[in-house]
């Protein structure tokens, strides 16, 4: 019969949850002191056009590129998807409104912030990692400089105010696709597109798409420099913090878009409740 | 300089003042990172004036001592002083001011990448300071006049520089706002026999310049001769038994030399000596 050591008590799965789930408080408690400082600096210190510009470039206009191609394709896909339910019912011609909603409410920001978190999240994190591995952040600190306000608030700051833009042109971009293949490809007539996609569209949906946006920037933002701020040491360690943001990034796009999904129809029906109707 | 300072102030050997007044002083400090525990129970005062060289092994935590010492780390018990004042509860932003009277050279030299050298060099003045931008050109141009550096190498990004060179540019950074303690984080490491050489005259000059409190981390034995007025030894925690100081040597650099301890001059004389069995078998 197996012997149970003392040591082995300590080492169930029970334990094994119970450290995890500490390790994630740890963690997030961790995300949300670091999200406060950043803050505090972001109002105490607005950083220097000299560092903030150079941010805004590498963040905002070397993602447009791959942000306008997956726009495209991801337009162009929906339509693709879409034509041959639609033609079953014969309403070919509604398939603009169904790309166009779906783009706007949904795929754009999804798609451009997942776009942004591979691209963008990833070298943060990278970047930051290996500067605290060659104590770069240190020397930082030890130059009378604080880390957070030369780092992260010029990153932050360029996330959350380029990723609405971006997100504007992945929409953009998808919505000219998905025409392109309608009209170009698919055979629909173009006026009978566009009358039905611009009715289905309100700029509530626009709005709402935005705003998700702005939230997914600043979340893509302070998870990468977070990561970067925690990196393991050597190359693996870098390597682990940027894929951690990538990831962590991705998850947390998915869970702020559901939340503020249901909170932005919820407000929907508050503000412009719908009509009562008698069947 | 009052009637009082002169008094308290001896001379050390390389020519400079050393007032018996600590101006960074390390009471009963020790520091875990998990559950790895690397410094126990450390006390050391450095006076001002002096060059103090900190030797020991590898992993013994003597950058971690550094680190302490500049407020980076926080201790996992006792406390940091700076001229009597301990650094416990006090705000990051006024250490951040209070950080700027230390320089500190990194043992890789941390030079900010995506920075020139010009702007690596001017970084301190231009956080901290309103110094005017011709002003700041002109103290640039002398700090990397002081560390031997043409002023050609402005222009250059650190991948671009040599290790030597790297150094260099961390110690002209270091030296930028005047400081009055000097840290170095294994200033020859890594380089040839010459450049070590040239980095420790550096050292010398920057002590003979301006009156400042140096420490030294360093390996080299000849940094050791050639810079400090004393030397602490600190021995790796797992080689010590429970009870037993972590600093096994603090005297002068020829008292180290002239030690019959095998702890000290094994390490001073590079002699592996029961090292090499134990290493061997492990």
């Amino acid at each position: 019969m197996a012997t149970m050591l003392i040591s082995d008590l300590h080492d169930t799965w029970i334990h094994r949850i119970g450290r995890r789930m500490t390790c994630f408080i740890i963690v997030m408690g961790d995300l949300a002191l670091f999200s406060i400082q950043m803050l505090g600096w972001m109002f105490r210190r607005w950083p220097c056009r000299s560092v903030l510009i150079p941010n805004m470039y590498q963040i905002g206009v070397r993602s447009l590129p791959v942000v306008m191609v997956t726009g495209v394709f991801i337009g162009m896909v929906l339509a693709v998807q879409g034509y041959d339910q639609f033609r079953l019912m014969r309403m070919e011609t509604r398939l603009g409104a169904v790309i166009n909603v779906s783009l706007v409410k949904e795929l754009g920001p999804v798609l451009a912030a997942t776009m942004l978190a591979g691209r963008v999240g990833s070298a943060m994190a990278a970047e930051l990692g290996t500067m605290r591995v060659t104590e770069q952040i240190d020397a930082l600190r030890a130059l009378g400089a604080s880390p957070i306000q030369y780092l992260v608030v010029p990153r932050f700051l360029a996330c959350f105010l380029l990723i609405p833009m971006l997100t504007a042109v992945a929409d953009g971009m998808g919505i000219l696709g998905g025409w392109f293949l309608s009209t170009q490809v698919l055979g629909i007539k173009s006026f009978h597109y566009w009358f039905n996609a611009i009715d289905y569209v309100a700029a509530y949906d626009v709005i709402s798409g935005v705003l998700k946006s702005i939230f997914f920037g600043a979340a893509i933002a302070l998870i990468a420099c977070h990561r970067g701020f925690h990196c393991g040491a050597g190359a693996e360690g870098v390597g682990r913090a940027a894929t951690e943001a990538f990831v962590f990034s991705f998850v947390a796009i998915l869970i702020i878009d559901f939340f503020l999904g249901m909170f932005l129809t919820t407000l929907y029906y508050v503000l412009w409740p719908a009509p009562v109707t008698i069947l | 300089m009052s009637r009082f300072s002169l008094l308290n102030k001896n001379f050390s050997h390389h020519g400079g003042a050393v007032s018996s007044r600590p101006s960074i002083e390390l009471r009963a400090v020790s520091k875990r990172f998990g559950t790895q525990s690397i410094l126990r129970d450390i006390t050391l005062e450095v006076h001002q004036g002096e060059t103090l060289a900190l030797i020991g092994e590898s992993g013994c935590g003597k950058s971690v001592t550094l680190k302490l010492i500049m407020g980076l780390l926080d201790p996992t018990d006792g406390e940091v002083l700076w001229d009597g004042r301990s650094l416990k509860g006090r705000k990051e932003q006024e250490l951040t001011r209070e950080r700027l009277r230390f320089g500190y050279l990194f043992q890789g030299a941390a030079l900010f990448d995506s920075l020139s050298v010009f702007e690596n060099v001017a970084f301190g003045l231009q956080q901290n300071t309103r110094v005017p931008k011709d002003q700041v050109r002109k103290i640039v141009f002398e700090r990397l006049h002081e560390v031997g550096l043409p002023a050609s190498v402005c222009d250059k990004k650190p991948a671009e520089l040599s290790g030597g060179m790297k150094k260099r540019v961390g110690l002209a950074r270091a030296l930028a706002l005047t400081p009055e303690i000097v840290l170095y984080d294994e200033p020859t490491t890594g380089l040839d026999p010459i450049m070590s050489d040239v980095i420790n005259g550096l050292i010398l000059q920057t002590h003979a310049r301006r009156p400042v409190t140096s420490i030294v981390v360093t390996h080299d034995m000849t940094t050791v001769r050639k810079v400090a007025d004393r030397v602490v030894m600190l021995y790796p925690l797992s080689r010590l038994s429970e009870g037993e100081s972590q600093v096994v040597f603090n005297g002068t650099a020829k008292q180290a030399f002239a030690s019959f301890d095998p702890r000290i001059s094994q390490f001073v004389h590079g002699q592996a000596g029961e090292r090499m069995q134990e290493l061997a078998v492990g």
